[in-house]
Formats: structure tokens, C-alpha cells, sequence
């Protein structure tokens, strides 16, 4: 008999959303849905407001990244003034994005995902958290919190408060750096250095003793995208855009970022609130691909830090051209978190960040303006377009976790109908669809932004599943 | 000019006659709320936030246009009272569209001041989310009618300060909106001056200067006081 499972909520994941596994006559998955319940509609509100607010008010769209929103929203308003920032705001935008990078990946790791391979999926829930984790291994734990803490020390020395700093701005930055926060900054380098390697260590053991996850938590083939430098080198603020394979062919390089209209397109699907952007060349659904620290990593030749770019070496030994395992984006995203602390190492002795110049001053001066960065959880769209005066007419924002919304459904499936077999539901196995979309550290409060043209269908179904009536609403 | 006597809770205060009720109360030390009022422009007693008790006086009147008397008991805080502004101030928030955490004025505005000195974590009232304009077609200000509460500072900055006249207001009731000139946009203005005092005067983000981002309106509203006491007493106090 065809059965539906509902996973409600999922868990230590950054926002709500429901799975849903329909079941076949043979008690075989037949399909499975993630499903994003939330509804934000930023695209549609931010009409007819100021572009000046634009970063202020898409910042809000997230508590965990609000840096990234910041900084993208930053960038496309300053294509609107159509200016170049000053050298000292960029550099200091790229060293927030850097402590935003680290925050959140420690948040995913430490916070949200180390519990389930840390301590084993057969805990139970109560114990299978941080709490958990402070009990059973409570150095790395502190560590994890502490690293967390410094990355949010580096947004609030530079904007003020840790969350939401209205900091960035059309044109640069509000505030400069000042020498003291700088040697604050400098003083908590080396524990966090040391936290992400012994993080590094630690997660090299599980990845031995993880082979089947490595194998079924989404291991597919797809495409990666994200920001490179020219030289190929691991990018977060600009850069090109990269398209890469599953083999590590790249079939799309040195595309500018701002024009991804041509190689991104957004489907939208009737069962969630998450659009599904894919490759446009390969269409949809087949040009699924994935963001983030899995694909920045597939995509970079070299990190350009010392201790990073060792790790890429070994991190690039664990797949073919592309490391395809999702489970992976735990390991890329503690490489990540090394390689900002590295070049916050190096860059905070760059005289230049304590520079006063910190904001071009501007009008109007096109009425289109695309921002892109890297977020921690992938690269971040957006695209406004205003009227003569300033005001916005159209908002289109592509956020990372919708960019992973098709990878997060084949990862889904390919753990249900792995470890899902008769019609018993184990709570490790519910544990381990969980821990599948975890990898990707989605945020479904940042990605649910749409106006209101998404379709609701609502169906009337009869005891013997007979449809009695379907309302459609556009 | 002749002095008078009179208590505000209870305290014993000595005013001159003509004084208002708010600035015997303010010269005593003894706060009470205001919105409508700015130092150095004439009251009008429109926002009724400094509404106080009178003893023998069954309404409640507002202390900015209440002049003061020989022998007058005033008290300026009560159950009643803070009941009333807080409603006030909730109405204010429900009117229109307030949301402080994007809003220029964030950190710096009366209105939210005003709302966290009386407790208001939450509205009761429906709020009535209108979709209004900005009109950023002024070369330097903008004027958000989202954020605008109807003091009518702004007009009376505008008429009186600056003798421009630009600043009105159109319609009624609820519909009651700040208009420029003969309601055009306000770059169109053939009279504004663009000295930028209404967008001094304005107590919350409805008026800011273009380009500005969230929380960065920081007003000097002195600079009005200043000028008013300039031009009538010939005095220039810094």
C-alpha cells in the first residue's frame, strides 16, 4: 500500500522545512520532497524603497549571514553609483566576509553537524547536540564555540555589533578599522588557527570510519559554481564565475558574474517556497548543480595560504577532477574556515585597513546593478534595478541554499532508499536523511525570499486517494 | 511680567505668566513626553502624547498649548496618562509602515524612543500596512509617507522658520498626507529653498537626506531653536 513518511520539522538546520517520502505498492521510495514551508517575499516588498536601504534591508534577511546579504547588496548598489570603492573599504568588506566565512561554517560544523558523526547516530536526540558534544568531547567543543565567537568578533570590531552591523554601504563603509581592534583581532589568530586544524584532524578520523556516508549522503554527479579569481585561485568577494563538471572539466570560465542571467535559471516548483536555479545551457532539471565550500574547493586550484592549499592537495585526492560526496562539505567547509583564518593573518598587517577613505560618494548613475559573493553556503545573487531617482523596481535575489535545492533533493533520496527498506522508520534513518541535507548547511530563512508568484495547489483527495478537486492559485 | 505659582506632582513651581504648562514643567526639571513639539517652533498640540491631568479640569489637556495659572495642581503622570500615550503611540505604529530595523532613523528616532520609554514590545491594534510612496525626486532629501506621523513639524519649520511654505498637508483623516507645493513631487518645488530644515525638524525617517542608510539620520535639531532665538531676541547662543 503507497505511503507517505513526513519528516516535521527537520531539525538543526537554519530555518523550517519538511520531507516528504511517498512510497510505492512494493513499499519502495518512489519519490521524496524537500520542502521549504517558509515564505519571506523580499523580492516584492523591497519595491519602491530607497536602493541606499537595499543593504540594510536584505541584511535582515538572515541572523547567521547577514554579512553575506550585506556585502552582496553592497556591491550591486555600488554598480548603481557605478563607482570603485575606495581600496581600504574593499579590503575591509573582504576581511567581514572573511570573519562571516568563519562563523558560520564553525555554527554548521561545531553546532549543527559534528554532533551526528561525532557521536554516532544511534544517540538519541537529547544527548545528539551540542550539549552532547560539550559532555563527550569537550575540548573541541569549547574550541568550536570559541572559533565561532571569533569570527563574530571580526564583523562587530569592524561594524559594531555582531549581527546586522549597518555597515556596508552603497559607494564602501561607514567606519574604519581602528588600531586597537586590529590588535585584538591579531591577539585571537593563533587559537583560532589551532582550533581549525585540530577541527581538521579530528574529521579526518570520522572520514575513516564514515565510508558509507562518504558514498550515499548525496554522492552524485552535478555541476559547481562559484566565484575563482583569474588565477584560479579561492575566491569569496569578486572574481569570475566558474562552471565546473563532475569530472572537473570546466565548462564555463571567466563568465562575469553579473551577467548570470545568461547561465542561471530559476525554476519554481509548486511543492516549496525554495526556487531551484540550474545551468541554463543543460536545462532544467539537468542542469542541477551545487554551491558553496564543496564547489568553491572543486572549482579553486589553490587556496593562497600555506596551510590551506595543503589540505587542498589532500581534499583535491578524494575524488576524480571533482570531489562529488556532499558529506565533503563538512571537510571543504573546515578548509574554508583555515583559510580565512590565514589571510586575516596576513592581511591585518596591510597598512591600507586603517585607511579613513573609506566611501565614494555618488547619485544615480545606472539604473541595473548585480552584486555577487561568495556566502558562506554558496554564491550569492543580487540584482536590482531602480528608477532614475533611486528607487527600486525589480529585485531578483539567487541565494545559495535555492542553488542547492535540487542537489538537496537527490540527496535525499539517494539516503531514503538506501537505509529505508519494508516499512519500518528507525530513527537513525530519519537521523540520516536529516544529517544528508545538513551537509549543505541550508539557511531557508535566506533562500525563501520570492514574491507571491509561486503556486499554491491545494487538492481534495477521497479516502481511496480519488482526486475530488484541485484549487490553483497563481 | 507677572510670575505664577502652581504644583506639577506636587512640587511647588514658579513660572512666568504666558508660559505653557511643558516649559514650567521642563524648567522645573519635571519630563514629560512630546512629539509634535520642537523647541523653537509654535505648538499645536497636535499629537496629544503631553496630555496631563489638571485638578478641577474633567479632559485631559496637552501641557504644550496649556497656558499657566496662579494656583494650577498638574499632575503629568498617572495610570490614565501613561495609558493613553501608550495607545497613542500604538495608533501612530499601526498607521503607517514602521520598521526600525531598516529604517534610516533607527537609533535616533522619537518615535521609537518614545515607544521603548513606555513599554511597548508589541501593538494591540491591526496595523493597517498602506502602501505609500517615497519621493526621492528632491536632488538632496527624500521623504519616505511610510515613516510619517503627522506632527507637522516639518510644515511648521517649513512656513515659519524658513518662510518658504513649501511643506502642506492634503487631505483628511486618515488619508491626511505631506505634500510639497500643490501636492507635485518635491523636486518639482518652485519655492523650496532646499535649506533642509524640515528634514531637520522631523522626528522619525519620514524626511532624510538622499542616500542615507539605515540608522545613519542623525539630526541637529537645535539648529532651529537657534535660529528662531536669533531672529526674535537677537541672541546667538550656540
Amino acid at each position: 500500500m503507497p505511503r507517505q513518511i513526513t519528516i516535521d520539522p527537520v531539525t538543526r538546520i537554519e530555518g523550517h522545512a519538511k520531507i516528504t517520502i511517498q512510497l510505492d505498492e512494493a513499499g519502495n521510495v518512489d519519490n521524496v520532497r524537500f520542502h521549504v514551508v517558509e515564505f519571506r517575499g523580499f523580492e516584492r516588498f523591497c519595491e519602491g524603497r530607497p536602493f541606499s536601504e537595499m543593504p540594510g534591508i536584505t541584511a535582515r534577511i538572515c541572523g547567521i549571514c547577514p554579512v553575506s546579504h550585506l556585502l552582496a547588496s553592497a556591491k550591486a548598489c555600488d554598480r548603481i553609483l557605478s563607482v570603485d570603492i575606495p581600496p581600504a573599504a574593499e579590503k575591509l568588506r573582504r576581511m567581514m566576509n572573511l570573519g562571516q566565512i568563519i562563523q558560520s561554517h564553525a555554527l554548521s560544523f561545531f553546532h549543527l553537524s559534528a554532533p551526528d558523526f561525532l557521536l554516532g547516530w544511534e544517540q538519541p536526540p537529547e544527548r545528539r547536540n551540542l550539549f552532547g558534544l560539550a559532555a563527550a568531547e569537550p575540548e573541541l567543543a569549547r574550541r568550536g564555540i570559541r572559533l565561532r565567537q571569533f569570527g563574530q568578533e571580526v564583523i562587530e570590531t569592524l561594524g559594531g555589533r555582531k549581527i546586522h552591523p549597518a555597515w556596508a554601504v552603497p559607494g564602501g563603509v561607514r567606519t574604519a578599522l581602528t588600531p586597537a581592534g586590529r590588535e585584538a583581532l591579531k591577539a585571537r589568530l593563533p587559537e583560532a588557527k589551532e582550533s581549525a586544524l585540530m577541527a581538521l584532524d579530528r574529521f579526518k578520523k570520522v572520514l575513516s570510519t564514515h565510508k558509507q556516508e562518504l558514498q550515499v549522503f548525496g554522492n552524485f554527479p552535478s555541476l559547481f559554481v562559484g566565484l575563482v579569481a583569474p588565477n584560479g585561485t579561492w575566491e569569496h568577494y569578486d572574481g569570475h564565475l566558474c562552471v565546473m563538471d563532475s569530472v572537473g572539466n570546466v565548462i564555463c570560465d571567466h563568465a562575469d558574474p553579473t551577467q548570470y542571467g545568461s547561465i542561471i535559471g530559476e525554476a519554481v516548483e509548486t511543492s516549496s517556497y525554495l526556487k531551484s536555479p540550474y545551468y541554463k545551457p543543460l536545462g532544467y532539471p539537468g542542469g542541477m548543480y551545487r554551491v558553496g565550500p564543496l564547489a568553491r574547493l572543486n572549482i579553486a586550484r589553490q587556496m593562497g595560504t600555506p596551510q590551506a592549499d595543503e589540505e587542498l592537495s589532500r581534499f583535491k585526492t578524494l575524488g576524480r577532477g571533482a570531489v562529488n560526496a556532499s558529506f565533503m562539505y563538512h571537510y571543504a567547509r573546515l578548509i574554508e574556515i583555515l583559510a580565512c583564518v590565514e589571510r586575516l593573518e596576513e592581511m591585518l598587517d596591510d597598512p591600507d585597513l586603517l585607511g579613513t577613505r573609506l566611501r565614494a560618494d555618488a547619485g544615480v548613475n545606472s539604473l541595473e546593478g548585480v552584486g555577487v559573493s561568495e556566502a558562506p553556503r554558496g554564491t550569492l545573487f543580487h540584482h536590482y534595478n531602480v528608477d532614475e531617482k533611486g528607487v527600486i523596481r525589480r529585485v531578483n535575489l539567487i541565494i545559495a541554499t535555492g542553488q542547492n535545492n535540487l542537489a538537496m533533493n537527490r540527496t535525499v533520496a539517494q539516503i531514503a532508499r538506501h537505509y529505508l527498506t519494508g516499512s519500518t522508520i528507525s530513527e537513525p534513518m530519519l537521523n540520516r536523511i536529516e544529517a544528508g541535507i545538513r551537509a549543505f548547511d541550508p539557511c531557508l530563512s535566506c533562500s525563501t525570499h520570492a514574491d507571491g508568484r509561486i503556486a499554491l495547489r491545494v487538492a481534495l483527495l477521497d479516502a481511496k486517494g480519488q482526486v475530488l478537486d484541485v484549487a490553483n492559485r497563481l | 511680567m507677572a510670575a505664577k505659582t502652581l504644583t506639577i506632582d506636587g512640587q511647588l513651581v514658579s513660572a512666568e505668566e504666558g508660559q505653557t504648562v511643558l516649559d514650567a514643567a521642563r524648567d522645573a526639571g519635571i519630563y514629560i513626553p512630546t512629539l509634535c513639539h520642537l523647541n523653537g517652533i509654535q505648538d499645536i498640540g497636535a499629537c496629544r502624547l503631553c496630555l496631563v491631568e489638571i485638578t478641577g479640569s474633567p479632559k485631559l489637556l496637552p501641557a504644550c498649548v496649556t497656558k499657566v495659572q496662579e494656583g494650577m495642581e498638574v499632575q503629568t503622570s498617572s495610570d490614565r496618562l501613561r495609558r493613553y500615550r501608550r495607545m497613542i503611540l500604538e495608533l501612530l505604529l499601526a498607521e503607517r509602515n514602521h520598521v526600525c530595523s531598516v529604517c534610516v532613523s533607527n537609533g535616533h528616532c522619537e518615535l521609537q524612543t518614545l515607544a521603548a520609554e513606555h513599554g511597548i514590545d508589541h501593538v494591540r491594534f491591526e496595523y493597517l500596512s498602506p502602501r505609500l510612496e517615497v519621493d526621492l525626486s528632491h536632488r538632496l532629501f527624500g521623504m519616505d509617507h511610510n515613516r510619517c506621523i503627522l506632527c507637522t513639524r516639518c510644515v511648521r519649520a517649513c512656513w515659519h522658520v524658513e518662510g518658504a511654505g513649501t511643506k502642506n498637508v492634503a487631505g483628511r483623516g486618515i488619508q491626511s498626507r505631506i505634500i510639497s507645493d500643490l501636492n507635485q513631487p518635491w523636486g518639482q518645488s518652485e519655492t523650496c529653498t532646499a535649506c533642509g530644515k524640515c528634514v531637520a525638524a522631523c522626528p522619525t525617517g519620514a524626511l532624510f537626506n538622499r542616500g542615507a542608510t539605515v540608522a545613519e539620520m542623525q539630526r541637529d535639531r537645535t539648529r532651529l531653536e537657534y535660529i528662531v532665538t536669533a531672529r526674535e531676541k537677537s541672541q546667538w547662543i550656540v
